[in-house]
């Protein structure tokens, strides 16, 4: 049994905000894949929803006429691991969407919801990091665009204000094109998990040198994050087994692990040079690099 | 030996009514105005309640009543129901004169000194455990509820939590029991031969140390019951559980209340692995009925609550000193064991003497001393789980064994094999015989099947962070509980008009597929088709026979004994009326395909249709066929296996992927090869999250558990299983109804330690503590100076 005091739902967007307006206790559900499991343990009670469901054109996923990819924040996983753009210009993000929960998690819990939530596990965030995602937040008065890394404020705090819905997630042309990625979520098992270390890195290379490389991390530190120390020293460096494994050392500098019952700091130190250099190595083969030996 | 039905995949008899959902489990059933009870469980591992107040959670609108322990039933004073709860209401603070009564799935014994240690109240006014039962609600819906248990106030006086058996251990510790000497449960094992003699005649000596893990059943069902007040007064409680008869006897102490007055029902069960023989809320949820004049009241743990406020498995650490002879030869062996049960006795020290007493089969030597001691600590309690103390003490000997074989350069195969049991063999603690004994088998076997020699040559020379390696190891079992405990079981059958039977058996299916393998027996004996036998899988104390229950790996063994029994009599009820009916000698006929024929030619008589309907309605004979059997199986049979596992180790990462696994059992006969293969599944299944990632996790100083739920307890979900690979070895067991010998509980057992040795194959790393999770093994590689 929930404790669900109130229900509405919106068929239109700002339909959705003049809801959210006229009540500040409306709570968003989208999924309900995270809302309704704080519920279940008694974090949120006395609950009014409004939910998403059955704004359609938040479900869309679309490549906008200058190249940008427009994901609407209602596209659930499956959907976003199925979508023939995506799978096209930004694997990372398939991989990231198929790496999550199980099939029915999938089959309901969105990429908006995913976000929102504001955990640093999120499996799609710390591929949004990387790619320098932005978000398009719309409130009845206004809408705005945010970069993603300014959106994550803290363990489950994000740059919402009152009144505001994500619509859509932007990826611009100058962020994937010519980029190869690789996602690795390293988690305790194969399905049903929340990863211990989510790394997520995209390169570009020009000819045999490092022209870009962007590292977005999960569960790290309280936020997703990037690694730019290790980001700033990529470009213009040989691609080769020895600068790798450099950047695998500087992203630990950038990670802010620490020693919990789930993991040691060591050990989420470790995992990050090792792991970021794995992720990194495939990535230079998707970019069109040669592999490394 | 030939049977027609035994030993044929069958489908099973529930299939259809559980794919389709037709299965009644305890949760599907309801009755009108159901309340619905929920438990106040301490926040603290060891503390007094120094005060209770509980008017503001009654005085909340739809709250029928709030129960705390001034609210138990005293000692003799329940004396008539209804209302007896509030008949010994009243306010005397003192927990002792409250009934105390123990929890565990063991018959009773009418030796007082054989019997459970009674430690447990209701309601704790002491606080054990974080988790123990301190107050309950009884309300018109979960929310209610839910809102009443936080309006509850209860003071505290916090004491030092024992979170280790360590701590509990050490002189001055406080006592979790009071008038206790001490927070040791029991202790005590045997001894076998001279150790000290032992370890002298040998050419070498090796010591080891080993410990397993605080793990949890996760039984897809989670504890659910509902209780309320027939018309006559008496208690009904339909739960899921392994055990109802030991329930009905449970809540009947609990409350002081005559047994009769007790009526326990199981439907279909979501599995129990041990956890569901123990009676964990049935006497609180026959409290909470009482409270409310009868009406009645459910309990639906959540998995958090199940995951804590039940029952787990006991952590083990291990000491074992071996003398073993140049040519491997084991002389003497002394096992030591510290076995962590938490804060209530449950099933206590039985879990230190069933791994003992299982282990002895395997490799009998000249001495064997065991020493196990079983303490109290202020963490969850434990209690049974699939395996009983063997999975710990064979990851403990069989860890060590391989560690002895490396050291003495002898292949790990062969320093078994040259210490295993004979047939013929009695066990001179038990004096159980062993009388069939296929391990070095099922050996052969597993080591075909998973390439043992090829694989061993290939994986000699390899470089790189992923490194494979080959592991196995080996167990005994048992068969019931013979000689320690009663092995009663009952079957009643009817013969019906149409030539079909009723089987009716008080030994519970709680998944594992008893029902199934019983109605083959029957089919077997009586020459039917298992269309023709119906198998009632409800067991109502009321109604079905008596039987201690679904545990020990017993039923296919112990209470098939009794159906063979029933079926046979039903047979020669049936031989007797044809002959009567025909005046043919009855030894001149027999039963087959439902006909009764002569012996001789074959020739039809009659057909079993007939001789069914005239024992119903024959003016003159009409006595219908049926049989009411009980068997006491004074007897047991040594099952015996293998596990052969091939790994890959990520040296830089840590993570252990199992890439091959086969589990080869000496089971005996095999009754039905499909189900028995989904039984070895799963139980390899379990042991491969035993081995790698299950743990249940508590906070050292306050004892709280850190991940009680299924996403931070790693349980393996199907993606982290591989194909489980399932062999038997079938040996007709000459004591067992149709040759057979147990399966439950054995899968379970080994594949922990053929991981583990498969792990130090491939890296030289011995993990001697379980699980050997990514964390572990990075630490043990970083000591090893591998990463
Ligand atoms: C069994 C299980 C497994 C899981 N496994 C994973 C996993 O592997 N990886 C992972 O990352 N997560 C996992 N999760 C968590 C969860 O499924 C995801 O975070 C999911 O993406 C949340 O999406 P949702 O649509 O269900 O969100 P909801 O629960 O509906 O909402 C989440 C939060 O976001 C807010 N919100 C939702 N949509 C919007 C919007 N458009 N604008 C503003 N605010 C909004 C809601 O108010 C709420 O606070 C798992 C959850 C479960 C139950």
């Amino acid at each position: 049994m929930y404790d669900i005091i109130g229900y509405c739902e919106a068929e239109t967007v700002s339909e959705a905000t003049a809801l959210l307006a006229q009540n500040p206790n409306l709570r968003l559900i989208a999924g309900g894949t995270d809302v309704l499991i704080k519920m279940h343990g008694g974090q949120i009670e006395a609950v009014e929803l409004l939910s998403l469901r059955k704004i359609k054109s938040l479900a869309e996923i679309r490549k906008a006429e200058d190249g940008t990819v427009v994901i609407g924040a209602m596209a659930t996983f499956t959907k976003v691991f199925n979508d023939p753009i995506l799978r096209e210009v930004i694997p990372i993000l398939t991989e990231a969407a198929i790496s999550m929960g199980g099939p029915q998690i999938r089959n309901i819990a969105t990429i908006g919801g995913n976000v929102c939530n504001g955990a640093t596990s999120a499996d799609s965030a710390s591929s949004l990091f990387a790619l320098n995602a932005q978000l398009k937040l719309v409130s009845q008065q206004s809408e705005r665009l945010v970069p993603i890394r300014e959106f994550y404020l803290g363990p489950g705090r994000v740059a919402l204000k009152p009144g505001e819905i994500l619509t859509e997630i932007h990826i611009s042309p100058a962020d994937y094109q010519g980029f190869g990625g690789q996602y690795i979520k390293f988690a305790m098992r194969e399905a049903m998990d929340i990863a211990t270390l989510a790394v997520s890195v995209v390169c570009k290379l020009h000819g045999k040198t490092f022209e870009e490389v962007r590292i977005g991390l999960g569960v790290a530190g309280p936020t997703p994050l990037r690694c730019l120390e290790a980001e700033v020293y990529a470009p213009g460096k040989d691609v080769s087994v020895e600068s790798v494994a450099e950047i695998g050392k500087l992203a630990v500098n950038s990670a802010k692990a620490r020693t919990s019952w789930r993991a040691s700091k060591d050990y989420r130190e470790h995992l990050v040079e090792e792991l970021v250099q794995r992720a990194l190595k495939t990535a230079i083969v998707n970019a069109g690099g040669e592999q490394l030996v | 030996m030939a049977y027609t039905v035994v030993g044929k995949s069958v489908r099973r008899v529930d299939a259809v009514a559980k794919v389709t959902g037709k299965a009644k489990y305890t949760d599907d059933f309801y009755e009108r105005d159901m309340l619905v009870g929920k438990i106040l469980h301490s926040p603290y591992a060891h503390a007094i309640i120094k005060s209770i107040d509980v008017s503001k959670a009654k005085a909340l609108p739809g709250v029928e009543a709030v129960l705390t322990y001034k609210d138990l039933p005293r000692i003799n004073y329940a004396t008539s129901l209804p209302g007896m709860i509030g008949d010994v209401l009243d306010d005397a603070e003192d927990e002792e004169e409250r009934i105390k009564f123990g929890t565990a799935g063991h018959p009773y014994s009418l030796d007082p000194s054989h019997r459970d240690v009674e430690d447990r109240h209701i309601l704790a006014k002491k606080a054990r455990f974080v988790g123990d039962a301190i107050a309950a609600v009884v309300a018109t819906d979960e929310l209610i509820a839910a809102k009443a248990l936080k309006l509850i106030e209860v003071e505290y006086e916090v004491l030092e939590a024992l979170t280790s058996t360590e701590a509990a251990l050490k002189e001055g510790a406080p006592l979790i029991h009071e008038g206790r000497a001490s927070n040791v449960l029991a202790s005590g094992g045997f001894a076998i031969g001279d150790i000290e003699e032992a370890f002298k005649e040998s050419d070498h000596i090796f010591e080891g140390e080993y410990e397993t893990s605080i793990v949890q059943h996760c039984h897809m069902e989670n504890q659910t019951s509902y209780a309320y007040q027939d018309m006559d007064g008496r208690i009904v409680i339909v739960t899921s559980t392994q055990i109802p008869q030991i329930v009905r006897r449970v809540v009947a102490q609990a409350l002081g209340i005559p047994w009769g007055r007790v009526r326990v029902i199981k439907p279909y069960v979501g599995g129990g692995f041990g956890n569901k023989q123990d009676v964990a809320i049935e006497p609180l949820n026959a409290a909470m009925t009482l409270a409310v004049g009868g009406r009645p009241v459910k309990i639906e743990l959540s998995r958090e609550e199940s995951m804590t406020d039940t029952r787990t498995r006991h952590a083990f650490k291990f000491k074992i000193k071996t003398g073993i002879n140049q040519d491997g030869k084991l002389i003497g062996v002394h096992i030591t064991a510290i076995s962590n049960t938490g804060a209530y006795a449950s099933h206590g020290h039985s879990i230190a003497g069933s791994a003992g007493g299982k282990f002895r089969y395997l490799y009998p030597t000249k001495a064997l001393k065991y020493d196990p001691i079983t303490v109290y600590t202020n963490l969850p309690v434990a209690g049974a789980m699939r395996g009983y103390g063997c999975p710990q003490i064979f990851y403990a000997f069989e860890s060590h064994l391989e560690d002895i074989a490396k050291r003495l350069n002898i292949d790990p195969i062969e320093i078994r094999r040259k210490n295993f049991v004979e047939v013929g063999y009695v066990d001179p603690v038990s004096k159980n015989k062993v009388t069939s004994c296929s391990i070095r088998e099922c050996i052969d076997k597993g080591k075909a099947l998973i390439k043992w020699d090829e694989k061993k040559a290939l994986y000699k020379e390899q470089s790189g962070h992923k490194l494979r390696g080959l592991g196995m190891a080996c167990f005994s079992y048992a068969s019931g509980t013979y000689p320690v405990a009663l092995e009663l079981a009952g079957a009643r059958i009817v013969l019906n008009q149409d030539g079909s039977v009723q089987l009716q058996i008080g030994a519970t299916d709680t998944g594992q597929g008893s029902d199934t393998v019983f109605g083959q027996m029957v089919a077997e004996v009586l020459g039917l088709p298992m269309d023709m036998v119906h198998v009632l899988s409800t067991q109502d104390t009321d109604i079905s026979p008596f039987d201690t229950g679904c545990y020990a790996s017993r039923q296919t063994y112990v209470s098939g004994m009794a159906v063979e029994k029933a079926a046979l009599e039903v047979k020669e009820k049936i031989l007797g009326f044809a002959a009567s009916m025909t005046d043919i000698p009855v030894n001149r006929i027999d039963l087959v395909d439902q006909k009764i024929v002569f012996k001789h030619s074959g020739e039809s008589v009659l057909t079993l249709e007939q001789v069914a309907m005239q024992s119903y309605y024959d003016l003159l004979r009409a006595k219908p066929i049926t049989s009411d059997i009980s068997n006491n199986a004074r007897i047991n049979a040594i099952p015996f296996g293998v596990t052969f596992a091939e790994v890959e180790v990520d040296i830089k990462t840590g993570k252990i992927e199992v890439l091959e696994i086969y589990n080869v059992h000496d089971s005996g006969t095999i009754v039905n090869p499909k189900m028995a293969e989904g039984q070895v599944q799963g139980g390899v299944s379990m042991g491969i999250g035993y081995a790698l990632s299950e743990q249940l996790l508590f906070d050292e100083v306050t004892g709280k558990a850190l991940n009680n739920n299924l996403l931070d307890y790693k349980l393996p979900t199907i993606m982290d299983t591989p194909d489980i690979g399932v062999a038997f070895v079938e040996n007709h067991e000459p004591t067992g109804p149709f040759g057979v010998k147990s399966l439950g509980e054995p899968p379970t057992i080994t594949p922990a330690p053929a991981i583990r040795n498969a792990v130090l194959d491939a890296t030289g790393v011995s993990f001697n503590r379980l699980p050997m999770n990514p964390q572990r093994v990075f630490e043990g590689f970083k000591e090893a100076g591998l990463i």
